[in-house]
């Protein structure tokens, strides 16, 4: 046989298990990305879809997060982006990541209990302010609260000067 | 300085757009004054550029608030070091750093590719570079403008990310865009050669020399970005297979793949279609690496946020994809291969799986980023995949690659003997297989790691004989003492035994890999006084005793610290503390969510890796504390794969005085049929 057909017959060996060990990976660790939402169409449409392993995509709502004093575990509620009537309660142990705060957008990864609480394994907290922290105009900047109050009372124009640094709030 | 560099940018969006338009002009016609004004108008958008960017520097170093960026990213109680890196921790300023390197590079490129081999492709690779140039100063001009202005001033900016603030993170970015953009040329160099139709090894010359400098700087940015990982986000590990990290590993397998393969088109004329389609791979995955970070379609950790800026690079992505494969389809009668595979048991197989292999990795990892977005496609619904499905992939096929790097070397080119297989084989089989059943006999049980470490082993002994025989020969033949007959053995051969060197750091970094399975973690509460007993992999006995929580302010953070004094097997061997930082502006106001400072015990034998979890009270500390068996030696691997990259692109100044030197092709080790003469290209 000439090298070259040997060498495609190895080729496609190795490519082969590698394309079988991909679809097989997948088959047993892909895990369903969904939001509040579906996650609720799911388990409407087929009850046996709790206990699955799935990722879902949600907030974080504000004001929810209870923190273990250990630093352990945590609960807290998360909505729906798009839809915040849409939530479930989550528990998670773990420690929490020093992004995770109310609001944030949050990946949690673990199984929905017969009770409606979601058990997470994993948090990661997506935060917009993390490598970006781009604010709309500034907004999160010092001195904006007060620079928007200033604005409202004076429609004809915003000067284009600091506003005065008010004494330290701390 | 600042409306200057603004204005700057505008020019060179011109001077770009001139020269991609004359410089294909003048090559298509022949004319060479339109082909020398384009390649003044590069030089020129570089200088534009390189003012533009001052201008930015200016605006951030003069703490001018009302420039989004500047009020974005920085804050007046900055250090000034990081107000320096701010040039790229936001998306429109490292499109600006990106332009600058990019620019930079086709300067270079243009001003060192004058010479007599490479002119006939000059004029196209001015002008691929000028439209890759031009692209990259529209989508800033139009889309994310770094001299973008608010309609007021604040007094202070939000400050910059506390985990940005490392000196990791403020070398880790350049590096990796210094590795990103200069795939570029070798790309420009493509496009040269196959609108040229020359497509024998000229074009091979510069585009090895560029490919070479992108991977090693992909090297160092990829071992930084690992490095960054560990300390600063405090997960306990460096590689978690994330979209961004993916995305950064893509360029550098297909670009490692091209500079094996390229040593067979050099040697036999071989594989001419191959390497031009890894060349313009490796370039369109930098492209698709900053799309993925740039446009949030992909849920990240470190994505940037959502931005138009995304669309521009896929229609990038998309025009480029679509004219290369344009291109080699009408070129494929030019590409034809020289010379055919004459055996199985040759170099030139080994080369061939090895780039199997890598591009197969490339590929699963590819596979794997994307699989949201194409789930999603086809069936309507988004299936994520995570670190088991790369590393269930990824291991076997990694271990492969490592067996083929201590194949390669041994065996001939053409057609190995039997004889050459038994002189060049003997050695490294037996340190292999010697590794392997020592870690089994002192009780090793990860099937993974044993034969990873047993290939390893193979690997190191390959080196090691390929260095010991060639410096042997030197010494016996020239009488030279060893130091000098193995410095003036890598000296004269740069290419093959810093590619030599370039092995002995994978290979490490893949035993430091492997050392990750025998992670051990403990989360434990302690108050002061307290302490905690622990087994490290390794047997000894570590005892973990709190010295107390304090607190205080520095700089522009409040700090929350625990210190554990460590003792092993009941000797001390000192304090590890941990931190929990609030950063506050210069009001002290808090800015970002609390982060933390792991405490690493760094060792050859493993890091002892302490993380702060929380406070409760005043003296109750929760701590994780982790064993991470060998992790050193992943930096270590990493700073030699830079060093013997290093070696090999070192330039070869005594060339000519050295092919002169009867004695060069004749000192090496006893060379079985075929051996290479090493490549005397640069």
């Amino acid at each position: 046989m000439k090298a070259r057909n040997k060498f495609l017959i190895g080729g496609a060996l190795v490519l082969g298990s590698a394309s079988y060990l991909m679809a097989s990976s997948i088959q047993d660790t892909g895990q369903y990305f969904l939001t509040p939402t579906e996650l609720q169409a799911k388990v409407a449409d087929d009850p046996s879809f709790v206990n699955q392993g799935v990722k879902i995509g949600a907030k974080a709502v504000p004001g929810t997060i209870v923190r273990d004093p250990s630093g352990r575990s945590l609960r807290f509620v998360m909505a729906d982006m798009a839809d915040s009537t849409k939530t479930y309660p989550v528990y998670y142990k773990g420690i929490a990541p020093d992004t995770f705060t109310d609001g944030v957008e949050v990946v949690v990864e673990g199984r929905l209990q017969a009770d409606g609480t979601f058990h997470a394994t994993t948090l990661l907290a997506k935060c917009a302010s993390r490598y970006e922290n781009a604010p709309e105009q500034g907004e999160g900047t010092p001195g904006y609260k007060e620079y928007q109050q200033y604005k409202g009372k004076h429609p004809a124009g915003v000067p284009k000067t600091a506003a005065p640094a008010p004494a330290s709030q701390s | 300085m600042i409306l200057v560099g603004e204005l700057s940018l505008w020019v060179a969006l011109l001077m770009a757009a001139w020269s991609a338009t004359v410089s294909f002009a003048g090559a298509r016609d022949g004319r060479a004054d339109l082909v020398h004004s384009g390649e003044r108008a590069l030089y020129a958008t570089f200088g534009f550029v390189i003012v533009a960017s001052i201008g930015l520097w200016t605006a951030l170093f003069t703490h001018d608030f009302s420039i989004k960026f500047v009020a974005s990213y920085t804050s007046a109680n900055l250090p000034k070091v990081y107000t320096f890196t701010a040039f790229w921790a936001g998306q429109a300023g490292s499109l600006l750093f990106w332009t600058l390197i990019l620019a930079g590079y086709a300067a270079a490129a243009v001003f060192t590719g004058r010479g007599p081999r490479t002119r006939a492709f000059l004029p196209y690779v001015t002008g691929t570079l000028s439209v890759i140039t031009l692209f990259f100063l529209a989508t800033m001009c139009f889309g994310a403008n770094p001299y973008e202005r608010l309609d007021w001033t604040p007094p202070d900016g939000r400050g910059m990310n506390p985990q940005l603030q490392n000196p990791g993170m403020a070398i880790h970015p350049p590096m990796l865009y210094l590795g990103y953009v200069a795939t570029s040329v070798p790309f420009a160099y493509a496009v040269a050669a196959l609108v040229t139709r020359k497509l024998d090894a000229e074009w091979l010359a510069p585009v090895r020399r560029w490919s070479l400098l992108s991977w090693f700087f992909l090297t160092i940015g990829i071992t930084l970005g690992m490095w960054w990982a560990y300390v600063e986000l405090g997960w306990g590990g460096y590689w978690a297979w994330d979209p961004v990290e993916n995305a950064s590993l893509l360029p550098w397998l297909t670009g490692t793949a091209f500079l094996h393969s390229i040593m067979i088109q050099e040697k036999r004329g071989m594989l001419r279609k191959w390497n031009v389609t890894l060349v313009a791979t490796t370039f369109l995955l930098s492209i698709l690496g900053t799309f993925i970070t740039r446009s949030g379609i992909i849920q990240s950790v470190h994505s940037f946020a959502q931005s138009p800026v995304g669309n521009w690079f896929a229609g990038f992505l998309v025009v480029s994809i679509a004219a290369t494969a344009w291109l080699v389809a009408t070129r494929l009668k030019d590409l034809a291969s020289q010379a055919e595979l004459e055996s199985m048991v040759s170099r030139e197989a080994a080369f061939l799986y090895n780039n199997l292999v890598l591009v197969g990795i490339s590929f699963s990892v590819l596979w794997g980023t994307l699989f949201p977005i194409l789930s999603e496609w086809v069936k309507g619904e988004k299936i994520t995949v995570g670190p088991p499905f790369f590393n269930t992939v990824n291991v076997p096929l990694g271990l492969l690659l490592l067996a083929l790097t201590g194949v390669g070397p041994l065996i001939a080119w053409r057609r190995a003997s039997l004889s050459n297989l038994r002189r060049q084989f003997t050695v490294p089989t037996a340190v292999g297989a010697v590794t392997g059943v020592a870690l089994v006999a002192l009780g090793m049980r990860d099937f993974y790691a044993i034969v990873c470490y047993a290939l390893a082993g193979f690997v190191f002994g390959t080196i090691g004989q390929e260095f010991w025989k060639g410096t042997r020969a030197r010494v016996s033949m020239h009488g030279e003492n060893a130091a000098v007959a193995l410095a003036r053995l890598v000296g004269r051969n740069r290419r093959r035994y810093g590619g030599y060197v370039v092995h002995f750091g994978m290979v490490t970094m893949f035993a430091a890999f492997a050392g990750m399975a025998f992670k051990k973690e403990y989360d434990i509460t302690l108050r002061t006084g307290q302490s905690y007993t622990a087994k490290d992999p390794w047997g000894h006995t570590w005892t973990f005793t709190s010295q107390g929580v304090s607190a205080y302010k520095a700089l522009n953070r409040y700090v929350t610290a625990v210190g554990l004094d460590a003792t092993r097997d009941g000797k001390r061997v000192g304090i590890i503390s941990s931190e929990k930082r609030q950063h506050v502006d210069s009001r002290d106001q808090p800015t970002f969510e609390p982060s933390t400072e792991v405490g690493i015990l760094e060792g050859a034998k493993q890091d002892v890796y302490v993380v702060l979890a929380g406070v409760t009270g005043t003296d109750r500390a929760e701590i994780r504390v982790a064993f991470n068996p060998l992790v050193w030696w992943v930096w270590f691997g990493g700073f030699v794969m830079g060093i013997g990259g290093l070696i090999v692109m070192w330039p070869q100044a005594e060339r000519r005085a050295t092919r002169r030197e009867s004695g060069y092709v004749a000192e090496l080790p006893p060379a079985p049929a075929g051996e290479p003469v090493p490549a005397t290209v640069p």
